[in-house]
């Protein structure tokens, strides 16, 4: 199987991001840190089968975000590095 | 120790109702004690667990509207999966299911959106869009819509006699089917895969401005996505939810 076949989008991952963050994440939009665009979460390349997931910006293909969940411990490892800023609405 | 709990709780949903919708797809009809209603579009992650402690969680898309009674999943069956084939084979009604929801904000639409509606689907990608199907029936102002919807087969085509029906209705919506690998005796719909001159004989010219929702397997989505862009769609207009290779959202 192909890695773009592999691909889905920030919907996939909008019940993880709702363990993390208070308030619902698709509609928020990320800063790429790379290129500067601005992207809702929900439009966001999105390949969840590696270890963690990772969050790729659909307009250069660079890493936006690593998670990592540990089942069982309760623990997390959030890399947003390539993430410039997150705008999102109050809950 | 924060005093704020998850965003989304787990919660057990019963089940009330079972129907089988093809030969691989069934809808499963829960009784959700603390569901706070949802939109059309939404979906629900579903968590199993086995004796040994060892948990599979999918997502699958909400096929009922918010008006409905019952949270209905509409699930197709994945021989290799670890959750479908258990959701759909051996869940009985009065069995309970771990799920929580609903979940996600982008990929939704509102009856109120008064923009013409092209929806697009492959396969079960018709899931969410049909809970906008069935949430826009139920609307007192209807915004024109037109689904594509391609299919492998007839026997395949998940909510025919439904779609039929919404269509029978005469309020504005038109529907397409495509066949990718039949072509049955007096078919009058497409039967070949989705292609620039389907697209552009279905979906609304760009000047209406419409609202777009695509959802499929992931080659489907992207095909589909870039044919609306090559017709000078608006990308923005566009919204998609992948399936990955099969599955629901993020794999089934």
């Amino acid at each position: 199987m192909q890695t773009s076949e592999m691909k889905l989008d920030g919907n996939a991952i909008a019940g993880l991001l709702g363990e993390i963050f208070a308030v619902e994440m698709t509609t928020a939009h990320g800063t790429c840190a790379s290129c500067g665009a601005v992207n809702e979460v929900g439009r966001v390349d999105v390949y969840v089968h590696a270890p963690g997931t990772v969050v790729r910006c659909p307009s250069c293909e660079q890493v936006l975000m690593r998670i990592v969940r540990q089942p069982g411990r309760g623990r997390y490892w959030l890399d947003l590095s390539g993430v410039r800023c997150l705008e999102f609405a109050e809950g | 120790m924060s005093l704020r709990g998850p965003l989304i709780a787990w919660q057990f949903g019963e089940l009330v109702e079972l129907v089988h919708e093809t030969p691989r797809v069934s809808s499963l009809y829960f009784n959700i004690p603390m569901w706070p209603g949802h939109l059309a579009g939404q979906h629900v992650d579903v968590r199993l667990t086995a004796e040994d402690g060892y948990q599979a969680e999918r997502s699958y898309s909400i096929a009922s509207p918010p008006e409905a009674r019952w949270v209905a999943l509409t699930v197709e069956r994945l021989d290799d999966g670890e959750v479908s084939p258990y959701l759909v084979g051996e869940l009985k009604v009065g069995d309970k299911v771990e799920l929580r929801g609903p979940i996600g904000g982008h990929f939704v639409w509102r009856a109120g959106d008064d923009r013409p509606l092209l929806l697009v689907a492959g396969g079960s990608g018709v899931v969410p869009l049909m809970a906008m199907l069935r949430h826009r029936a139920t609307a007192p102002h209807k915004a024109p819509a037109r689904l594509l919807y391609s299919s492998r087969a007839l026997a395949d085509i998940i909510y025919r006699e439904e779609i039929d029906r919404l269509v029978a209705a005469s309020d504005g919506l038109l529907v397409s089917h495509t066949l990718t690998r039949e072509k049955p005796a007096g078919w009058s719909g497409y039967t070949r895969r989705i292609d620039a001159a389907m697209v552009k004989e279905v979906a609304w010219p760009k000047a209406q401005t419409p609202a777009v929702f695509v959802c499929g397997p992931t080659p489907f989505v992207e095909t589909a996505a870039d044919l609306l862009v090559g017709l000078e769609y608006d990308p923005l207009w566009i919204k998609t939810e992948r399936f990955g290779a099969t599955g629901g959202p993020g794999g089934g």
